[in-house]
């Protein structure tokens, strides 16, 4: 059959700059570039670039560029090219369009229309340099009200379980198989040192990582993969994952030439098998299914941990949180249908799921109005790309926030949407050991701890501008934030004024 | 009044958050000795400049002896109606003792004042028990409902033995047109309001007071919204979005819902800094820690320095940061509090012991009685009334009804029940 697939890049070399060093060749897993001895010259296979940049980074020179295919459409709204790409790539297979990372359609980002406030005359803004400014989050169940011993300064309430963040940043669930051992040790060690958490996914908890358990979250998803008593408290909090963002209603599927030795032992799966997580959890088919799995959990870890369950973000999430809370979850982690995957079906990582804004709002609103806000935390997840995001997730009622986008650009990846090949060129979501060499997890964590160094900073220097000094005072403080742009029902879902309001 | 907009009237305080600046004084005498208006006249008065003549009040206790056991309303009135729907209603749920109109006397800057009496009342016996709520619960519920939902009513004050004198005016206007000079109290508080904006109304002047609390503040939080949705999760309904409302809610959730002392819950407000909590010894840094972690959303962020009265005597509290002046000076059984020393110095010369009050620590005045009583208590707090007040739960929604049908069996009329039932849901 004739392939009528058109390539998506084209790699730009300037000959006048290339010194034919061959660092682009050896750079790319996907075989673009091809030095033609003969001719002494670079073959350029267009149609393989995901435009992950490797070699545009790597070369010394800086005689390479990726720029898009110079092939237009016919003009038609519906049937762009892209559109017919599409259909031409299902016509030759026959198969789902499978995508990674996060849905990349115009949908309208509500984070962008949010406007922070700051303090004028009224009030006086504080200086962060000059003034304690606290971003100190405590995740879990806490009681309504504390019965204490004013005299002797003793709590008499017993106190659930809780974990402390330094930073109101965690890093969100990406598996050990998914992403490459090094990937993931950079997180570790870039969560420990910023006194904050990194999360297994569902691929078990490497032997190596597991001294980092006190600053892992360690998840268990449909598939169960790697899960056993010791998994389950080896980490700071057990997550249970019930969806994700990228993929709602949808389970996952590794395949098995991603799954060596490391991932086998690690995921506790036969080497080379594929690795299905089912679309549900065979145990969950209901809510109180869900309650029996909490305390499953909270029984094997014997209540000594939190245990948050994660849902995407769907049509009906107010309810379904609050019906999490009722069944025990002592944090709630929300993922927008703008989060990131590995791998996932085009069309659902497209079109199903709602914008983390509306979800956030609308699950902070409903657990207060059932007057059940304290009883859990709220965690919310899907493209935080920034401190002011996060200043404005906290505002809108966010406890903390989830984060993997960004420190995995932070590591190496320009989203270029091809991790499902496992020919990351960064090392970072592949399993191939000349791959995976590539990322240095000390330096990786490094990059990453800069980062969020950087962000909470910015975070600290908001709240200032706010006249807040303790993020708690941020948390679900709507008044700071105001909206441009947005209907009078988005303001209401939101629960924030327009601006000039 | 010139407009440019003649069909825009500006918006009532309760409707927009106004910010504001202030002059807050207290004098308490700590044996109970009662001392007439005149001193805290002169000493708001001193601090004319810290206000602008948009609001200004006072908050008296141990005013009327010869009624100590029943509630005190002071209730603002717009216009007759407003007060025949208002007594209709205290009718049905309180057994009033006495009702009166309070004494006022013409000052040539109050212009238009309303119409204001007071009540002296407890709760309809029958009532209260069918609430299931304590004294205290079912009374604040009901003003409550007499502020958010009876048109040109304001309940100004409701508490025992005390009682809140404030309107739209300089604070010394207000305390004549009061004849506050007459009434006789062991602890008095005053207030001068600089709001940016005409609040448009007596009922936003402060003090704020709810049961026997009352507050006076000078500041503007920054947390205000964090601290609103906190406190509204327990059904305290904040009408008028000013601080000195969310902060009197705080006190009365922390103090009389959950019993703690109100040094106690000054202290949940402007809890420690982390990095000192972090310095102290394991089992002091778990208390702390605790506290800061269920009560994070009771956190007061940004300037304020407040006096909370009360029936036990006086709290002093400053923000964290000390974003705000508030000082304090002694002389005997005599305690002075005041956003300015002179202001202290105008009605006591040879005060003692004159200092300015720290951030984020709670300075308590207490009755001496008082403090004899607390120091035989339990150090333990006591919750009450933390179950909330059940939801309303009726048979069938409305909505569910096709309008015809409706009409036909009179379901305004069902809702109309409901809300008579008191529980203030409707």
């Amino acid at each position: 059959m004739l392939d009528y697939l058109l390539p998506r890049y084209k790699v730009l070399r300037e000959d006048d700059l290339c010194v034919k060093c061959g660092v682009c060749e050896r750079s790319c897993a996907n075989d673009v570039h091809t030095l033609d001895e003969e001719m002494d010259a670079f073959l350029i296979d267009h149609k393989k670039c995901v435009n992950c940049q490797r070699c545009v980074v790597m070369c010394p020179t800086g005689a390479l560029a990726i720029t898009n295919w110079p092939q237009v459409g016919n003009g038609s709204n519906n049937w762009t090219l892209a559109a017919m790409q599409e259909i031409a790539k299902q016509s030759q297979t026959g198969g789902v369009l499978l995508t990674s990372m996060g849905n990349p359609k115009p949908f309208p980002i509500y984070w962008d229309h949010l406007l922070l406030n700051a303090s004028q005359v009224t009030n006086p803004s504080i200086d962060p340099l000059r003034e304690p400014m606290e971003t100190r989050v405590f995740l879990g169940a806490r009681p309504e009200a504390l019965k204490v011993n004013e005299r002797e300064h003793l709590v008499k309430t017993p106190m659930p379980p809780q974990i402390k963040l330094d930073v109101p940043v965690m890093f969100s669930a990406m598996s050990f198989g998914s992403i490459s051992l090094n990937a993931q040790k950079s997180l570790a060690m870039a969560a420990q040192e910023l006194g904050t958490y990194f999360n297994t996914g569902e691929g078990g908890l490497h032997k190596d990582l597991e001294r980092f358990g006190a600053h892992a979250v360690v998840q268990v998803a449909s598939g169960r993969f790697g899960v056993d008593t010791h998994y389950l408290n080896a980490g700071a909090m057990i997550e249970i994952k019930i969806g994700q963002g990228a993929k709602p209603g949808i389970g996952g599927h590794l395949p098995g030439e991603k799954i060596n030795a490391e991932v086998s032992r690690t995921r506790m799966i036969p080497e080379g098998t594929d690795a299905i997580s089912p679309a549900p959890h065979h145990d969950i088919y209901s809510i109180e299914d869900l309650r029996q799995l909490i305390f499953s959990l909270k029984e094997a870890c014997r209540y000594q941990k939190p245990v948050a369950v994660k849902i995407a973000a769907v049509h009906n999430v107010a309810a379904i949180a609050s019906g999490m809370v009722r069944a025990g979850a002592d944090v709630v982690v929300l993922d927008g249908f703008r989060g990131g995957t590995g791998a996932a079906p085009t069309r659902i990582r497209d079109n199903v799921g709602i914008p983390i804004e509306l979800a956030l709002a609308a699950v902070d609103r409903r657990l207060r109005e059932e007057s059940i806000r304290s009883q859990a935390s709220l965690v919310v997840a899907g493209t935080i790309r920034s401190s002011a995001d996060i200043v404005k997730a906290v505002a809108l009622g966010a406890d903390a926030v989830y984060c993997a986008s960004g420190p995995l650009i932070a590591l190496g990846c320009h989203q270029c949407q091809d991790c499902a090949s496992g020919k990351c060129n960064w090392g970072i979501a592949t399993q191939r050991p000349e791959l995976t060499k590539r990322l240095n997890p000390e330096i990786g964590a490094q990059r990453v701890i800069n980062l969020v160094k950087a962000w909470n900073h910015e975070v600290q220097e908001m709240m200032g501008g706010m006249g807040i000094n303790a993020i708690d005072s941020l948390k679900g403080n709507r008044l700071m934030l105001r909206g441009v742009g947005l209907n009078e029902k988005e303001l209401d879902i939101l629960g924030v004024k327009h601006a000039g309001e | 009044m010139p407009r440019c907009d003649a069909t825009h009237t500006p918006p009532r305080e309760g409707a927009v958050r106004i910010p504001s600046g202030c002059a807050i004084s207290g004098i308490m005498d700590k044996s109970g000795a009662r001392h007439d208006g005149t001193d805290i006249l002169k000493s708001i008065a001193l601090m004319h400049d810290r206000s602008n003549g948009l609001g200004g009040g006072f908050a008296a206790y141990g005013i009327y002896p010869e009624y100590k056991e029943l509630y005190a309303f002071h209730i603002m009135y717009e216009n007759q109606e407003a007060r025949k729907a208002t007594e209709a209603y205290l009718d049905a749920h309180f057994m009033c003792e006495k009702q009166e109109r309070i004494p006022t006397e013409p000052v040539r800057s109050i212009v238009n004042p309303p119409d204001i009496w007071r009540y002296f009342l407890g709760p309809h016996p029958v009532k209260l028990s069918m609430s299931g709520q304590d004294e205290a619960e079912y009374t604040m519920l009901h003003v409550f409902h007499i502020n958010a939902v009876i048109p040109g009513a304001f309940v100004a004050s409701s508490g025992k033995n005390m009682g809140a004198f404030k309107g739209v005016g300089y604070p010394e206007d207000i305390g004549s047109f009061y004849r506050i000079a007459d009434y006789q109290a062991w602890l008095w508080t005053a207030h001068g309001r600089f709001p940016t904006n005409t609040p448009g109304w007596w009922g936003g002047a402060h003090p704020f007071t709810l049961l026997n609390w009352s507050v006076v503040h000078n500041g503007e939080i920054s947390s205000y919204d964090t601290n609103r949705r906190y406190v509204e999760q327990y059904d305290y309904e904040c009408t008028l979005q000013t601080d000195t409302e969310v902060i009197t809610y705080l006190f009365d959730l922390l103090a009389r819902r959950h019993g703690f002392s109100q040094e106690m819950a000054a202290h949940i407000m402007t809890a420690p800094a982390w990095d000192k909590i972090d310095a102290m010894e394991p089992s002091r840094a778990a208390f702390e820690t605790a506290l800061r972690n269920v009560y994070s959303s009771a956190l007061i962020n940004g300037p304020m320095s407040v006096l909370l009265g009360s029936d036990e005597g006086l709290l002093a509290l400053n923000d964290r940061l000390k974003l705000r002046a508030l000082m304090v000076g002694e002389k005997g059984s005599m305690v002075y509090l005041a956003s300015e020393q002179a202001a202290i110095e105008v009605v006591c010369p040879d005060i003692e012991n004159v200092r300015s009050i720290d951030g984020g620590v709670p300075f308590v005045v207490q009755l001496d009685e008082v403090a004899a009583r607390k120091a035989q208590e339990s150090a333990e707090n006591t919750f009450c009334d933390l179950c909330r007040p059940a939801q309303l739960v009726g048979v069938v929604p409305q909505a569910s009804k096709k309008a015809e049908s409706m009409r036909a069996t009179g379901g305004q009329r069902a809702d109309a029940k409901w809300a008579e039932g008191g529980q203030n849901h409707a």
